[in-house]
């Protein structure tokens, strides 16, 4: 993992290659639990990222001063404060989605993405790298979030969108209702488990296509 | 032996302590910024989720301002202190809204708030939260079905004590079909409450406010 690589490439390494949700498959008992509807799923996916963009910041800012032997009870310390200081923003500005997601907010101190990011990324590399990785890192796993929210949201329930004014305020509004009956298993727990999996088996699919037309190239080429 | 394990110490704890001060001031800071807003958060979900159940009745205004908690033991539903909400017109008692947990649902307390007016009438019930199966015991919740708003202007009375039950068991109230416990539970749960209402409603308005 080069730092010098660029700021795209970070993105779509965060995203597709190696995302914390799809492919290192971390941080996956918020993923499962909130990923309801699209608003919840945007909404942790959100607090995360944020979550862990200051969390690699701050870990790499103070990256000389980490030795081994303490180094956890300094990551539990920057992650645990900031978790809290997330939650908090959240109850203030954003009340309806804070009650929605509960005790998913102070539980994101227990993603592993998080640690895991501050142990093998932040620790090591400089303040803007540490920056780029929370962000891409980050934003894989928001949008991930989101997609399994919106998925189950639209088969278990018909709707997308539903709830959109747990992030405006305002009224509550139903979203986009395209069928009055869901698929109830979708939003119970087995349909997170298949959406994940549904999810994870379509981006292997892809990869495993794209390769094997790579192959084809290459042979191609060298006939 | 050389004195290292003490140098190695030494350093260590206090880049840790002075981590830890900055990430309080970090908490300190942020909670001194929300407090307010989210104070002001609470206090409009209360009265927001209050407002439905007191329909109808004129009141001052902010029944949370006037809040008692009652203590275990009580005779109220579940084993939980309870929280009660009285409404004043013109400084003269009105209505309570109780907060009680329902016991011996499918799963775990279901949380109703329950209003009672003065005559000891039900002005409205809502579930504030459960854990009954989805599609079937989750119809208690006024956003899946009508069923909750039934028991608006019930009493003791109306119907008489031994109709409190769902017509399968022989009583006045409408089942669920396919949730026989949750139903069951609800039902007691608001009789027990009306029946503590009926028999403590002037210790209930003569008591102090507390936080």
């Amino acid at each position: 993992m080069s730092s010098t690589t660029l700021g795209l490439g970070r993105f779509r390494h965060g995203i597709w290659t190696d995302n914390p949700g799809l492919v290192q498959l971390l941080g996956l008992c918020p993923l499962l639990a909130v990923t309801t509807t699209l608003v919840n799923g945007m909404g942790l996916g959100v607090a995360t990222l944020l979550v862990l963009t200051c969390s690699n910041v701050l870990v790499s800012a103070t990256r000389k001063l980490i030795r081994p032997e303490i180094r956890i009870p300094m990551y539990v310390l920057i992650i645990s404060s900031l978790v809290t200081c997330v939650e908090m923003i959240f109850l203030a500005w954003f009340p309806a989605l804070g009650r929605s997601l509960g005790i998913f907010i102070p539980l994101i101190v227990t993603n592993c993405t998080i640690v895991a990011r501050a142990e093998v990324f932040a620790s090591r590399h400089p303040v803007p790298d540490s920056l780029l990785d929370g962000l891409t890192m980050g934003s894989g796993f928001a949008l991930l979030l989101t997609a399994i929210g919106a998925f189950r949201e639209l088969i278990g329930q018909g709707t997308i969108l539903s709830r959109l004014d747990m992030l405006f305020g305002g009224d509550p509004m139903p979203g986009l209702v395209l069928t009055d009956n869901g698929f109830l298993l979708a939003i119970l727990p087995p349909g997170a488990f298949l959406s994940l999996g549904i999810f994870v088996a379509i981006k292997n699919a892809i990869d495993h296509r794209r390769e094997q037309t790579n192959r084809t190239l290459r042979t191609n080429a060298l006939r | 032996m050389t004195p290292e394990p003490v140098s190695s110490i030494l350093p260590g704890s206090l880049i840790l302590a002075g981590l830890a001060a900055i990430c309080t001031a970090l908490v300190a800071v942020t909670h001194t910024i929300t407090a307010p807003r989210i104070a002001a958060n609470e206090q409009a979900y209360l009265e927001q989720s209050l407002a439905p159940i007191l329909e109808g009745i004129e009141h001052d205004g902010r029944p949370s301002e006037s809040t008692i908690v009652i203590s275990t033991p009580h005779d109220l539903p579940g084993n939980d202190p309870v929280t009660i909400y009285r409404v004043y017109a013109n400084d003269s008692p009105v209505a309570a809204v109780l907060i009680v947990n329902a016991r011996g649902g499918y799963s775990g307390p279901i949380r109703l708030l329950i209003g009672i007016d003065r005559d000891g009438i039900v002005t409205g019930v809502r579930t504030l939260g459960h854990r009954e199966t989805p599609g079937l015991g989750d119809l208690i919740d006024s956003d899946k079905s009508d069923w909750i708003h039934q028991f608006t202007g019930s009493s003791l009375k109306n119907p008489p004590l031994p109709a409190w039950s769902t017509r399968r068991d022989g009583g006045e109230f409408d089942q669920l079909t396919g949730a026989t416990i949750t139903p069951r539970a609800v039902i007691r749960s608001i009789r027990d409450t009306l029946r503590y209402f009926d028999t403590h409603r002037d210790q209930i308005f003569a008591a102090a406010n507390n936080e």
